[in-house]
C-alpha cells in the first residue's frame, strides 16, 4: 500500500497525469476518485461539458476521448492518463464554428440548450464513424443523447444536413 | 462515493496476486457499471485495480475455426469487427441492441458479464434487498417488479441481468477464459452466471481473484439463420423486458440445429436445451416454435407488475424462431418488427 493511505490522518495521495485537451497538454495531479467531467467543469473550468444524471443515462456529459464519445460521468480521471480529449470547448476553430455548431443553429436544434454540447460532441463523433446514413440511424446512434426539450426532429436535421454535406463534398 | 486507493496493474499475474489479497478490491475497465454503482454507494470498493493496460484487446482467431474476445475488447469494437459481423452477427446484433455509443465505446467484453445481476431495489441503498446486504428481504417480490424475472427466481431475489451481449453468448456457447491464484480455467457460459438460489448476492461463479481474459466463440454456421429480437418500454436505450437471441442451422425447409436463449427473463440468460432439442429436425413451422415457446416457460411464475412478460415472451419466442429461419433478422435500427 502506498504511503497515502497509511493512517486515518494522511491526506490522499494525488495522482500525476498527462492529458491533452482541445489540443493542449497538460499535467495535473488528480485524485483517484475523481471522476472526468468533474475534472472538466471543477478543475480545468471547462464548463461547457454538462453533468445532468451523473450516471451515463442522458449524455449531456459527452466527450470524445482518443477518437471515441464516451460520458465524462462515468470515467475516472487517472484512468486516461495519455488521453486525447475534446469538449465542446475544442470543436471551432479560428473563431469559426464547427459545422455541426453551424447546423445547430440553422436548423434550431436546441431550445434549454442544456443537453447540446452532450449532443454536439456525440454528434460530431457519430459523422466521424461514418455508420449513419438514414434517419433511423442517426435517431438510433444518437440514443445515448437525450433532450427534455424535444428538439430531436431538429437535432436530426442538423445531423443530416453535415452528413450530406460530407458526401458532397467526396463526389 | 467512497474513498479508495488506485493502482494501475501492469501485469495479469500482478493484478491477480493484489485482487486475491484484498477482498475488498476490484478489478476496473470501462467501468460503466461499477462507478455508477460506486455513485450509489452500492459498490464501495477499499482498493480499485486498473486492468486497462493489460494486453488483453485483441481479437484472435483459434486454431478450430473460432475466435477469441480478448477480455478488453470494447463493445464498440466487437460488434463492428469484420469477423464478428461475418461469422457471429448475432452477437453484434445483441451488442448493437444494448446500451447507447458512449456505453459501448467504454464498455468491454469482461465488463459486460461481469455487471451486476440487478434491480432498483438493488440500486437504492435506503430499502432492504438481499442481493446488496444479504439476508435483509427482498422488496421487489411484493413491490415494483415490471423488469423483474419469471424465470429461475427464488424467494430471495427476482432480479434480472441486464447484459444482450450475454444473452447471444449464451446461445452462441461462448467459453469464459480467466485466470486466478490457482492458475486458469474455462468456463461455458452457461456455467458462467447463477440462479440467485438462497445466495442472490453472488453473480457468477468466478472464484476470489480470478480475472477474465478472454471469450472465445466455437466455430460454428450461424452467420444466416439468426435474429436478436428485444423488447423493451422505449425502443433505444433501455433494458430488455423480454429479449430473444436464435442461432439456427437450416438443411432447406429442416432446422439441423437450434440455439435460443432468453434475456431480461432471469438472474443470468436463460437457455433450454430440451427446447432446443424440440427443434432439432424438425420443420420451422408456427405450431412447433409455439410448442417450443410453451415448453420453455413452462415453470414461468409472474408478479404483481411482469406478469404479462410470460405471454410476451411466448409471442417473442416464436417471433424470433420465425425471424431467424427466414432468414430476417430484427434491425436494431428500423424498429419495426417483421
Amino acid at each position: 500500500m502506498s504511503g497515502g493511505q497509511k493512517g486515518a490522518a494522511a491526506l490522499p495521495e494525488r495522482i500525476p497525469i498527462t492529458l491533452t485537451i482541445n489540443g493542449k497538454a497538460l499535467r495535473i495531479e488528480v485524485l483517484p476518485w475523481t471522476v472526468l467531467l468533474d475534472l472538466l467543469r471543477d478543475h480545468l473550468g471547462l464548463t461547457g461539458t454538462k453533468k445532468g444524471c451523473d450516471h451515463g443515462q442522458c449524455g449531456a456529459c459527452t466527450v470524445i476521448v482518443d477518437g471515441k464519445r464516451i460520458n465524462s460521468c462515468m470515467a475516472f480521471a487517472v484512468m486516461k492518463d495519455g488521453a486525447s480529449i475534446t469538449t465542446i470547448e475544442g470543436l471551432a476553430s479560428g473563431g469559426v464554428l464547427h459545422p455541426l455548431q453551424q447546423a445547430f443553429i440553422d436548423h434550431d436544434a436546441f431550445q434549454c440548450g442544456y443537453c447540446t454540447p452532450g449532443q454536439i460532441c456525440s454528434g460530431v463523433a457519430l459523422i466521424e464513424e461514418g455508420r449513419a446514413q438514414t434517419r433511423d440511424e442517426i435517431r438510433e446512434l444518437m440514443s445515448g443523447n437525450l433532450c427534455r426539450c424535444g428538439a430531436y426532429t431538429n437535432i436530426v436535421d442538423a445531423i443530416e444536413q453535415v452528413i450530406g454535406s460530407k458526401a458532397e463534398a467526396k463526389s | 462515493m467512497n474513498r479508495f486507493s488506485y493502482m494501475r496493474a501492469a501485469s495479469i499475474d500482478e493484478a491477480v496476486r493484489e485482487a486475491a489479497a484484498d477482498p475488498a478490491a476490484r478489478y476496473i475497465a470501462g467501468g460503466t457499471n461499477l462507478i455508477d454503482l460506486m455513485k450509489y454507494n452500492v459498490e464501495r470498493p477499499a482498493r480499485l485495480i486498473d486492468i486497462t493496460h493489460l494486453p488483453l484487446n485483441r481479437i484472435e482467431d483459434t486454431e478450430n475455426g473460432g475466435f477469441r474476445l480478448g477480455a478488453l475488447v470494447t463493445n464498440d469494437e466487437a460488434a463492428h469487427d469484420p469477423r464478428v459481423q461475418d461469422r457471429y452477427p448475432l452477437l453484434s446484433s445483441a451488442i448493437l441492441a444494448g446500451a447507447s455509443p458512449q456505453l459501448r465505446n467504454a464498455a468491454t467484453t469482461g465488463g459486460n458479464l461481469l455487471q451486476r445481476t440487478r434491480c432498483y431495489y438493488f440500486y437504492d441503498p435506503g430499502t432492504p434487498c438481499n442481493k446488496r446486504e444479504p439476508g435483509t428481504g427482498c422488496p421487489a417480490a411484493f413491490g415494483r417488479n415490471r423488469i423483474h424475472a419469471i424465470l429461475g427466481t427464488s424467494e430471495h431475489c427476482i432480479a434480472t441481468h441486464p447484459s444482450d451481449m450475454a444473452v447471444a453468448l449464451a446461445a452462441l456457447e461462448a467459453v469464459v477464459h480467466v485466470a486466478g491464484p490457482d492458475g486458469e480455467r474455462a468456463i461455458p457460459m452457461s456455467d458462467f452466471h447463477r440462479l440467485p438460489g438462497d445466495r442472490p448476492e453472488i453473480d457468477t461463479t468466478l472464484r476470489r481473484g480470478e480475472i477474465i481474459t478472454a471469450v472465445e466463440l466455437p466455430a460454428a454456421d450461424f452467420s444466416r439463420n439468426y435474429t436478436y429480437l428485444k423488447l423493451r418500454d422505449r425502443l433505444s436505450y433501455a433494458f430488455a423486458l423480454v429479449s430473444v437471441a436464435v442461432a439456427l442451422r437450416m438443411d432447406g425447409d429442416i432446422i439441423a440445429e437450434a440455439r435460443l436463449a432468453l434475456g431480461g427473463v432471469a438472474h443470468k440468460p436463460w437457455r433450454d436445451p430440451e427446447a432446443e432439442a424440440m427443434l432439432r429436425g424438425q420443420a420451422a413451422v408456427a405450431d412447433r416454435f409455439a410448442a417450443v415457446a410453451d415448453h420453455i416457460l413452462r415453470d414461468a411464475k409472474g408478479y404483481e407488475d411482469n406478469a404479462f412478460k410470460i405471454d410476451l415472451a411466448r409471442r417473442a419466442i416464436v417471433r424470433a424462431l420465425s425471424q431467424a429461419a427466414a432468414g430476417t433478422p430484427q434491425s436494431q435500427a428500423d424498429k419495426r418488427i417483421q
